[in-house]
This record gives C-alpha cells, structure tokens and sequence, in this order.
C-alpha cells in the first residue's frame, strides 16, 4: 500500500529536528561559516535529539532500530538548518553506522557503547582522497595483510573532525576491494595535516592525513579477516546526501520564495513575473521529486528490497543536479543581493555544488 | 506509514494490463499509425468485455467515499481506484499510447461527470459504460481562438424557457475522441459553453450532448504528428437543443468564479492521469534502449563516480531518474486524490514533470539509437511523436507550471498572469 504519511512517532522527530534547526541552527550558521568554527554547544543540543542513538539496537545501548527512513527524514529537517552543523552533529554515524551495518557482533559491543553512551564526541571516518578521479569503490589507499596485521598506507581528504578524533574508521583498497579499518586517533604513521579549506561548508572542519604503514590488528577490519560488503554502506551515504540535499535546496527555495514576493520591480512583486514564477514552480517541483526518491531509496533499503543499492544511486544523482540547479536559481532570483553574504543563499549554493563531492562525509 | 509498497491488487492488474499491451497493442502499432483514421476495434471489443473482469478503466471511479460507507469491511481497505487507474494507462500506453486513448468505458468526459455531476446524472451518463457494447465520452473545451485560456470561450448556451432546454451554439476543436463519442458509439461529450459572455470565467459552465442529438456534428478529422489511433476531431453546435437537466453545477451565474474553479479541479484528477499516459511511453522508448545496448554488450555501471562515467551511462542514469521522479509525484497525486486530500499542486507538478521527462526522454532514445532511432523499423520514432502531445493536451507544461507557481506563491490568477 502506498503512503505518504509519517508515523506519529516520524512526526514528532520531524517536529523536533524542525525546532532544532529553525531555532538553533539557522540563526548560527552565518557566525559558524565565517568562524570555520562549529560552537560545541551546538553540536551537543543536536547530538541530544538522539537521532544516531535511536537508530541503535538496545544491544549495544542504544534505544531504537535502525531506520535509513527515519535517518532521511532527520537528515533533510536538520540540513534545513545548515549543511555544516548537519554534517557535525551527524558525524559519529559516520563511525558507528558501518560497524553496525557490517561490523562483527564483538566489533558492535566493543565500538558502538562508546560513542553511544557519551555526551558528542569526534568518531569520524576517512574516505575521500585527493585526486580528481577519486571512487569510493577503487581507493589508491591501500591496506596490506601481514599476518596478523594490516598495513595502511596513502592519502586522504576532507576527513572531519581529525585532529581531535577519538576513533576514525578509515577504508582502504585491500585486495582491489574498499575495505574500512577501525584505527584510534593515536596510532602510530597517522598523521593529521592542515585543516583543508573549501568552496563551503566552511565550519566543518576538515582535515588532510597520511597514513605511513598505519599498523592495526586483523580484528580491527570491520567484520575482521572475512571482511565485508560495501554495498550498504555506499547505499547509506547515498540516500543521506540525497535527503540533506533536498534540505538545503528547500531552505533556498523558501527564501527565494519570501524574497520574490518581496520586493518590488516594475511596480510589481518580483515573483509576479513569470520567469522567476516558472523558475520556482520548476525548483519546487524537483525538490519534492527529489524528496520522494530519497524517502523510497530509504524505504527499500529498510525493507531489504531488489535494486535498492541502484535506487540510492538513482535518489543521489538525481539529488545532485537538484541541488545545484535551485541553489543558483535561489541566487538568481535575489539578484545582486543573492550575491551578498548578508543573504544565506550563496553559501547554500556553495554547500549545494558540494553533493557531487561528499560521499563518505554524511551517513544515515 | 511512509510506504513504496505496491498494493497487491495494483500489481495484478498491471501484469493483466501488460498481457494486453505486449499481445494486442504492440502487434498493431505500427499499422494503426499508417492508417490514421482507422479504429483498434479488436483492442476496443476485448477492452470492453475485460475492463468487467478486470475493475475500473475508468476515469470515473465507481465508488465514491460516501457510497463506500456503506460496506464496513471495504472501509477498512484504504481506496486505490485512481491509483489503479495510474498503473493501467502506464501500462496501456506503454503498449501504445494512441490505441490507449481508444479505450472505451469513460475518459475524460466522464472524469467530469463523475467530478461535477449529480448523483442522477452520473447515474444517467454514466451507466450507459457498462451495456452491451463499447461506449466513448470525450470533453470538448478548445476553441479556435481559446486553447489554454479558457476564459476567451465564445461557445453559448442560452436557455429556452419555453421547452426548458440549453440552446448550444459554437465551435470546438481538438476533441480527442470525439468522433467515437458521437458517431462511432452511443456516448457523449462534456461540452463547455458560456452563459454569459459577459461574466468572463464565472458565466462557463459543462454540458453534455448525447451522440445523435441533433445540430452537433463532427465537422474535421485532424491529422496529427503522433497518437494517430486516436481520433481528434471538430465539432460545431448549431442550435442544439439538449435537456435542462444536462448542465453540470449550477445553472445561475452567480459574481464568483466558484462554479469554473469546481469545473477546473476535474484536472486535479485527469493531469496525473495524463502523466502516468506519458510516463508509459517514456518508459517503453527507455526500455527500448537498454535491452538494445545490452544485446550489444554495453552494460550500463551504476555506482560510479561522475567523472568517470561514459557520456552514454551518464545519459542512461539520468533519464531513469528523471522516470522515476516523475512516477512518484504522479502516483503520489493520485493517492492524495484517492484519499480525498487536495492535490491540485502536486497534479500539476506530476503533469509538468512527466510531460517533460516523456518528451526528452523519446528525444534522447531517438539520438541514442543513431540510425536506429530514426528509423521507421522500430517503434522509437513512432514514440517519439506520441510522446510530444503529453506536454500539450490536458494543459500545457507551461499553463502547469503557472498553476504550480500560483500554488506556491499563493497567488490567484490575477496577481499572476
């Protein structure tokens, strides 16, 4: 049967990360963004919401049951607010959501607790690397068995959070296949380099390493020495970046919306002409599409459905271009304003260009 | 309960429906668009005798809310018959979009009765579906000089209060159908007329003439770039008498546009219905190009990151996506419709979306196949012009995304243009 309707208890999460991030986030995100700083308080009141801890299995202290829809529902409501705060509040699912998709039952009891049970703290996890035909599914960091160890080596980008990381999850091409490694912040030939700086997203720190013959335990691979299957983990970061790109387009869109019925031109509001008219019927149109494909990716990935991998991919494709084509337009429509950092829209169209970049940076 | 679950009896009918498309539609098609006025009575007859077996075909779903009431144990089963609705036409245009509009047993026409009508007339034009033989409706709403601006109708019905009938008087163009409606079946055409050419929108009203009543007539058979099954016809009313009783809503022109805009919500349910009609076509050209790129070995890599993927995948990738958004919005209009919520915004964004998708997506199947997409060997290019009318009839993608733009910026026509 098909349904549109969120459950009352989706309705109460929507309407709490919905106070969240018109209440806190948004009124911080221009400060935070011309800091590249994200204030800990901030971060604490979302990681409080709960949303990561309610996707965890009491087994291993959480209080809920994994749901990519609830996670896509969240994800869109928070980015809303802001891409960067989303992004850090959300970060240790970017730890915790693999071990829990593809970690060993010891792995799930020894990792997850942690990060759980505790106040927001920086788990984060290192795919990206710095090159332009950069593919999560053919890494240039390698990982090398040797005996009962493995040894990582290479470069890598955009990792948040590194420099006070606790724990990273870092992946690696074992084999010719992406594997993830569990590796403590202090391990030996991890070395955390220069905060990276970027076209947006400016308050989430990113960070560069290198990993020089990083040394772990063949019991710190996730699922150890029989490794594990990408395929949902790829699928999660796809659908995430798909509903936090529906967020952000429909934050622009809004205010292009309020904008247009604003101002004045010609003796008429702007959105009384019909090609910002059309362009917004056309931006509204695509987000609630977009919205759409990302809430079934979500649901058949849930419900464990044929071609859900393929469905995530189709929702973040299509997401991308979404993103971008509104962002701009929400800058076009305010004009020579939309171009003043008074307005929030050029650093939406910033963040906006940026989906087609962040796979491994959000995860539901 | 959020759900992409395909309720049971949907996934039924569109297995039935597709026995049809592949067995009686596709066979055809080719032939039915050489010989443009000739009519798919095998497809029509069987239709008919099935559509009985099968459930509503019709635009006019059977049972309303309130007539649901009344069974306790249907009740608790959440309504599906606009849905339904949705995965057949997918399917039969699919099969072959011109044939589909053939289909007997209530269209638009009938969407209009079914939406304006009283309880007596949907009983009195609607009926006459479910007789011996195969019956047509169509709406009749273009002018030569009105197309999307209905507002510039000349069409007139006066009242003859001594014989207590309309007087219909005009001339309307592009009625899809018409022909069959009137002449080839004992159906009927929803005809829209003014009042009072001075009240502007408020004095337009629907009427329905039965087939066979005389002064209308079917004037000029057009012939088109595709859908060429389908008949689209002209008709001009002169002094045509029909009964009082054949007006839907009310007979007093009141200030308010309140009766138009009641007329105007039948497309909150037909648009949809429109795009799921386009979104079949789609579909089959999109189909048509993966199963040839696969026969030729090309396999299509999803996964990859943008920078490298062949122009070809990237194309691939983005035309299945746009399919299946547009899908969505269309399937969640009709559920909304199904379950009695407004959905005069998503309708439109469905109709703008899927309208646009079928006609890039039988673009780029044609550009894709090269020579083969050109070619009258296969069906693309047939797809291609059948697909065209889908950003046209039913509103166009322009008059559609007016209608979304005033949803959105909650502007009323006149404070949008």
């Amino acid at each position: 049967m098909y349904s549109f309707t969120p459950t009352e208890e989706q309705q109460m999460l929507l309407d709490a990360v919905k106070r969240y991030a018109e209440g806190d986030i948004r009124p911080a995100s221009r400060e935070a963004e011309e800091n590249s700083a994200l204030p800990p308080a901030l971060l604490e009141k979302g990681w409080e919401l709960g949303i990561l801890q309610a996707s965890i299995p009491e087994a291993y202290d959480g209080f809920g049951d994994y749901s990519v829809l609830n996670g896509v529902l969240a994800a869109e409501g928070l980015a809303y607010g802001d891409l960067a705060v989303t992004m850090g509040v959300m970060t240790p699912n970017l730890y915790v959501i693999p071990i829990l998709l593809a970690g060993s039952e010891e792995q799930k009891k020894e990792f997850i607790p942690p990060v759980i049970e505790m106040e927001w703290k920086p788990y984060t996890a290192a795919l990206i690397e710095p090159s332009f035909d950069f593919d999560p599914m053919d890494l240039k960091t390698t990982a090398e068995r040797k005996g009962d160890s493995i040894l990582i080596s290479g470069e890598k980008i955009y990792v948040p959070f590194a420099k006070d990381a606790e724990s990273l999850l870092i992946y690696a091409n074992l084999e010719g296949k992406t594997q993830a490694f569990i590796v403590a912040g202090d391990t030996e030939g991890l070395t955390i380099g220069e905060r990276d700086k970027t076209l947006g997203i400016h308050a989430y720190p990113l960070y560069s390493l290198t990993l020089d013959k990083v040394k772990i335990p063949v019991s710190q691979q996730l699922n150890g020495a029989a490794g594990h299957p990408m395929d949902l983990i790829l699928a999660s970061w796809q659908v995430a970046l798909s509903a936090m790109a529906v967020g952000v387009a429909q934050a622009a869109y809004d205010y292009a919306i309020e904008y247009a019925k604003d101002r004045e031109v010609f003796g008429v509001k702007v959105a009384q002409k019909q090609s910002i008219a059309f362009m917004l019927a056309e931006m509204g149109t695509d987000i609630e599409a977009c919205r759409l494909l990302a809430w079934e990716a979500a649901w058949m990935l849930d419900e464990g459905k044929e071609s859900s991998f393929k469905q995530a991919f189709l929702a973040y494709h299509g997401a991308v271009d979404m993103a971008m084509m509104v962002t701009d337009r929400a800058v076009q429509i305010l004009g020579g304003h939309g171009y003043i950092r008074e307005h929030p829209v050029e650093l939406w169209m910033r963040n906006g260009r940026g989906f087609a970049t962040f796979t491994g940076l959000a995860m539901v | 309960m959020i759900s992409f679950e395909m309720p049971k009896p949907l996934v039924q009918t569109r297995t039935v429906v597709e026995t049809v498309a592949v067995n009686m539609m596709r066979p055809i098609s080719r032939e039915m668009d050489e010989n443009e006025h000739e009519i798919p009575w095998a497809y029509i007859q069987f239709m008919h005798t099935a559509t009985k077996a099968l459930g509503s075909s019709s635009m006019a779903p059977e049972e309303t809310a309130k007539e649901k009431k009344k069974d306790p144990e249907k009740e608790k089963r959440p309504p599906i018959n606009y849905q339904r609705l949705m995965v057949m036409v997918e399917m039969l245009s699919w099969g072959d979009a011109g044939i589909y509009l053939c289909t007997p047993g209530g269209m638009l026409g009938a969407a209009a009765v079914s939406a304006a009508g009283t309880p007596e007339q949907k009983k009195r034009f609607l009926s006459r579906f479910k007789g011996k033989e195969p019956v047509f409706d169509a709406m009749a709403m273009t002018e030569p000089q009105a197309g999307s601006d209905t507002s510039a109708i000349r069409a007139t019905a006066v009242l003859d209060e001594k014989t207590n009938e309309w007087i219909l008087n005009g001339e309307k163009i592009f009625v899809t159908a018409g022909n069959k409606a009137l002449v080839d079946s004992k159906g009927f055409i929803v005809v829209w007329a003014s009042l009072d050419l001075e009240a502007g929108r408020a004095g337009i009203r629907s009427f329905v003439i039965e087939a066979d009543t005389p002064g209308c007539k079917v004037t000029k058979f057009e012939e088109k770039l595709g859908i060429r099954a389908s008949d689209t016809v002209s008709i001009v009313m002169q002094d045509c008498r029909i009964p009082f009783e054949n007006i839907l809503g009310s007979p007093t022109v009141e200030k308010s546009t309140k009766g138009y805009k009641g007329a105007m919500e039948t497309f909150d349910a037909t648009r949809p219905i429109v795009a799921a009609s386009a979104l079949g076509v789609a579909r089959a050209a999109l189909e048509f190009v993966q199963e040839k790129l696969a026969a030729e070995g090309v396999t299509i890599r999803y996964n990859l990151p943008r920078q490298k993927m062949s122009n070809l995948e990237r194309e691939i990738i983005d035309l299945e996506t746009q399919l299946r958004q547009a899908w969505l919005l269309t399937i969640k209009a009709l559920w909304m419709a199904d379950n009695h919520q407004s959905n005069g915004m998503v309708a439109s964004m469905s109709k703008v979306k899927a309208g646009k998708v079928a006609t890039v997506i039988t673009q780029k199947a044609v550009e894709i196949m090269g020579p083969l997409g050109y070619s009258q060997e296969f069906l693309l290019e047939k797809w291609f012009r059948d697909a065209k009318i889908n950003d046209i009839f039913e509103g166009t993608g322009q008059i559609n995304l007016l209608v979304v733009a005033r949803n959105i910026l909650g502007y009323r026509g006149s404070q949008l243009r």
